[in-house]
């Protein structure tokens, strides 16, 4: 594949580009799907392709094949040059790049066990022992369980001279049960919800999470829920888990600090970011002093992990808020000199088809000096809120509002009775600036969450990226819209 | 694009080469291309052409189902051996009863690919950018948005002997106009890029950013809100995927559940989907290659039917399918993905002068459904929200954050519009509601 790159590299140069890259990505899942008993999908699915890159005229162009021969890969190369020079006359500015120094390399998966060398049968077995195991345990008309694994291997070549194989391995793995009375429908998941937790790493993550083991209470506690008091609205102190406190981090803290995001042009399509430009270095209050946060594809597993972003550019560690204050972006070789830096490497493409964005890596709130159990014994009343159930929030990314499968009530610092269809709603220096709170002291607390399915872009592209958080509280939070929206009644 | 018999060539060599008991081939294929623009000017432009070969094989009771894009002789072998090994492997699903075969009512496409379309090159796609970018600089704005064209393939065949294919082509544009605290949007669809008027909605576009400049704030409550074609097709797509079918509906997390024949929202809404109307992104068949039925969900606001596919209607005495299937495996449910609602009798502009006092809303942002069986929506409003009094546009508003019941607000319109608008999968008019909740406010 490295000569295939090089030809569509070539091509692209001679046929005027001033910069040309090419992606050959090539991609294996399997996924395992188990419902009521009974396997509900199995799949095997490979893709592969190369994507050519190039800046001609000054514009971007970029197109992709799954044709993997040198006519094709020519083809595709010269078309980019077409497409970025069709465009070039709109520019008011030429496309300009950060300096990188060319890299070769050859980076291998850190996976400690292959799930592909795990027998497909073993596989199926395991959520068909988690589905019985909730069928004995309660009454629930849905049980569902889904295991995915995947290897991608990715070549990149530029113009520049880098060329940097990277090889990565990802498993998910997750379990739910869904209840229902005719009236009211409850689920519970484990670890998380929409498919459970995903890393970069091996079968090592499966045996960790221990489904089987926690199967019964999820059953037990989906059918508990339907006849659990309804949230009450109003103002309360909450603590969120680490599943839910990951999607709130992606959401009001991730997206809003892409700087392709800030500088407008996801503008017509995800919208902007209230972290605007003028915010950096300008003492910007985040959240509460304690609130620390990163950005950081350094990490060992993390589902944003890698080596090398999609432009040659190696993972770093970034501060993002520094005891509450704002303090850096993520950036690529495009935009990073807008605000006078070198790329701080996030830029990913979804497959070989897709040109690369500046995506999150692994965004972490930093653990903090509780423990999930003191915070909860030093609650006079409030809620712990788990597992994400729905998510909104503006397109400037101020106004959120969360669902979550569960509250357990805190009455004078002990937990009490569970309350169904939980929601919280905030801006999001207002909420940040409410956190008191943070968990992190024990071991195993602070968690990277996987969120495999993050959506941005036209065409469409997801990523997978990475959270790493340990439960907080929040004071005083607006809550109940559901509850407002006739959810007491019934 | 591979042309219509390279397609059929690959879906035969696979049956060829299958030992399955039942053998199914899907395959896309197509050229896609996109150009972005931002900041008054195009900073993406991509192009990409691919083919997708999907194999399920049925052993028994036992299914899998294996894909790739490599369409080579030895691949496509390749393919049809995994996915006979991944179902061995698997357990049975014992209400698995059969692929799909061939019925009486097939009926071949009708859609055929307008040739401007699939001929539209990066340089036209960039002469309507920049018309609409004329229109920015003109009044003062920043434009942003898409222009897309597309040219696929859908081929399904299996071994009970269903040959479908069908060709299309696809073409959209988006425009955001944004001034210092305001903004608009307009956006447009059609199988023909010729009728993709890029003046026209990049002016509408325009003048609701202008219109709605200098926003102010309103206290969250319940309104009457005016809701553009575009939130109403959100909100109709969010009831179609999260309640309108009949796998939602056996499992107990639709409202549907145990409500059929009844009424369930007012008696001046009609929901129904069809595949085959002009007005939507036809698609004749659906991916196991049965003829899309049309079903009619909801008749005079009583919920009348649910679209099924081969398994649900396997599952349940007296069903019939419906042609409404998602690629195998699918564990979502056969979703409608061609919606549409009834128009009425009212223009935008009858609604709002008929409104004392109200909101108008040009579309959602971020809907996410906060409780399937009570269909509670949460989203923002975005892009020209507007204050009205006394039959008058006053001003734009801040956006605001509603949650709300989609039956409860369907059972609560009193005025309909005349025409509506296609948006992906859905297409519908623009509905006056009464107490629409509106349960908080953003700050701009």
């Amino acid at each position: 594949m490295d000569k295939l790159c090089r030809i569509a590299v070539d091509a692209a140069i001679n046929a005027g580009a001033s910069y040309a890259d090419a992606r050959f990505v090539s991609r294996r899942e399997e996924s395992v799907e188990t419902k009521n008993g009974s396997v509900d999908g199995v799949t095997s699915s490979t893709d592969r392709g190369i994507g050519v890159r190039v800046i001609a005229g000054g514009a971007w162009g970029f197109a992709a094949t799954s044709e993997l021969t040198e006519s094709a890969l020519a083809d595709a190369a010269r078309k980019a040059v077409e497409i970025g020079k069709a465009g070039a006359p709109t520019l008011e500015e030429p496309v300009t790049l950060s300096c990188l120094d060319p890299v070769t390399d050859h980076v291998p998966h850190t996976a400690k066990q292959d799930p592909f060398e795990v027998p497909l049968a073993k596989r199926v077995e395991l959520l068909l022992d988690c589905d019985r195991r909730m069928a004995e345990a309660a009454d629930v008309v849905l049980r569902q369980g889904l295991l995915l694994i995947s290897r991608q291997e990715q070549l990149f070549v530029s113009s520049e001279g880098s060329e940097i194989y990277q090889e990565r391995i990802e498993t998910g793995t997750g379990i739910e049960a869904t209840a229902a009375d005719g009236s009211e429908t409850q689920r519970r998941s484990y670890p998380a919800s929409h498919g459970g937790q995903m890393a970069c790493r091996g079968w090592e993550l499966v045996e960790e999470l221990d489904l089987p083991g926690h199967a019964a209470d999820v059953a037990r506690e989906a059918n508990a829920l339907l006849s659990a008091p309804h949230f009450p609205a109003g103002c309360f102190d909450i603590i969120l888990d680490g599943p839910q406190l990951a999607l709130q981090v992606h959401e009001s803290c991730g997206h809003p600090i892409e700087l392709d995001r800030v500088l407008g042009t996801e503008a017509g399509f995800a919208g902007t970011s209230f972290l605007t430009v003028d915010k950096l270095n300008s003492g910007y209050r985040y959240g509460s002093e304690i609130v620390n946060i990163t950005a950081d594809a350094t990490l060992d597993g993390g589902l944003g992990s890698f080596a090398y972003d999609d432009e040659g550019v190696p993972g770093q560690r970034t501060m993002i808020v520094d005891k509450g204050i704002f303090s850096g972006y993520l950036t690529s070789r495009e935009t990073a000199p807008i605000i006078g830096q070198a790329s701080q490497g996030a830029m990913r493409a979804d497959g070989w088809a897709r040109i690369p964005l500046i995506r999150m890596t692994n965004i972490n709130l930093l653990p903090g000096d509780w423990t999930l159990e003191e915070i909860i014994a030093d609650t006079d009343y409030g809620f712990l809120l788990c597992t994400n159930t729905s998510w909104s929030i503006d397109d400037r990314r101020l106004n959120f509002q969360f669902g979550t499968e569960v509250a357990f009530e805190i009455v004078k610092g002990e937990l009490g009775q569970m309350y169904r269809n939980p929601t919280y709603n905030g801006i999001t220096p207002e909420f940040w600036a409410s956190c008191d709170a943070i968990s992190g002291k024990a071991p195993g607390e602070w968690r990277i969450w996987g969120v495999p399915n993050c959506g941005k872009g036209e065409p469409m592209q997801t990523a997978r990226v990475g959270h790493g958080v340990a439960p907080a509280r929040f004071r005083s939070v607006q809550c109940g819209a559901m509850t407002q929206q006739g959810g007491g009644d019934q | 694009m591979m042309r219509r018999e390279q397609v059929q060539d690959i879906a035969e060599q696979v049956l060829a080469a299958s030992a399955a008991d039942q053998t199914e081939v899907l395959i896309f294929a197509g050229d896609e291309a996109l150009t972005r623009f931002a900041n008054n000017t195009i900073h993406q432009n991509v192009a990409e052409t691919d083919a997708g070969v999907r194999v399920r094989a049925v052993v028994g009771k036992r299914v899998g189902v294996a894909s790739g894009n490599d369409t080579s002789p030895d691949s496509l072998k390749d393919l049809a051996a995994r996915a006979l090994e991944v179902a061995r492997n698997s357990e049975p699903n014992e209400e698995f009863v059969s692929l799909p075969a061939p019925s009486a009512d097939q009926r071949e496409s009708v859609v055929q690919p307008v040739q401007a379309t699939v001929d539209c090159d990066p340089a036209q796609r960039a002469e309507a950018v920049r018309t609409m970018l004329d229109i920015a600089r003109a009044n003062g704005l920043q434009a942003a948005g898409r222009f897309a064209t597309a040219h696929t393939a859908v081929c399904v065949a299996n071994s009970l002997g269903i040959r479908s294919y069908f060709e299309r082509s696809g073409a959209g544009a988006t425009v955001l106009m944004q001034a210092a605290d305001s903004s608009g949007f307009a956006q447009a669809e059609s199988e023909d890029v010729t009728q993709i008027n890029a003046r026209e909605i990049a002016e509408v576009a325009a003048r609701k950013a202008l219109e709605s400049a200098g926003p102010r704030d309103l206290e969250p409550g319940a309104y009457t809100v005016i809701l553009e074609p575009l939130a109403v097709c959100d909100m109709l797509y969010m009831l179609g995927i999260y309640d309108l079918h009949s796998l939602a509906h056996q499992e107990q997390r639709s409202f549907t559940s145990g409500h059929m024949g009844e009424q369930v929202c007012g008696e001046n809404i009609s929901i129904w989907d069809d595949g085959w109307d002009p007005r939507g992104n036809r698609m004749p068949f659906d991916y196991e290659g049965v003829t899309r039925q049309r079903v009619d969900i909801i008749t005079n606001g009583i919920l009348t039917a649910l679209p099924y596919d081969s398994f649900t209607a396997a599952r349940e005495e007296g069903a019939a399918n419906t042609g409404h299937a998602l690629p195998a495996p699918n564990s979502w449910g056969p979703v409608p993905s061609h919606l549409f609602m009834n128009t009425g009798e009212h223009s935008l502009q009858d609604m709002i002068a008929a409104t004392e006092r109200g909101v108008l809303v040009t579309r959602f942002h971020y809907t996410n459904m906060v409780h399937p069986v009570r269909t509670v929506l949460t989203g923002m409003t975005r892009d020209g929200t507007f204050l009205i009094e006394n039959g008058q546009i006053v001003g734009g508003l801040k956006n605001m954050r509603f949650t709300q019941s989609i039956l409860e607000a369907l059972s609560n319109v009193d005025m309909i519009g005349r025409d509506g608008v296609l948006d992906g999968h859905a297409w519908a008019p623009a509905l006056r509601v009464n107490g629409f909740n509106f349960s908080s406010a953003t700050q701009f």
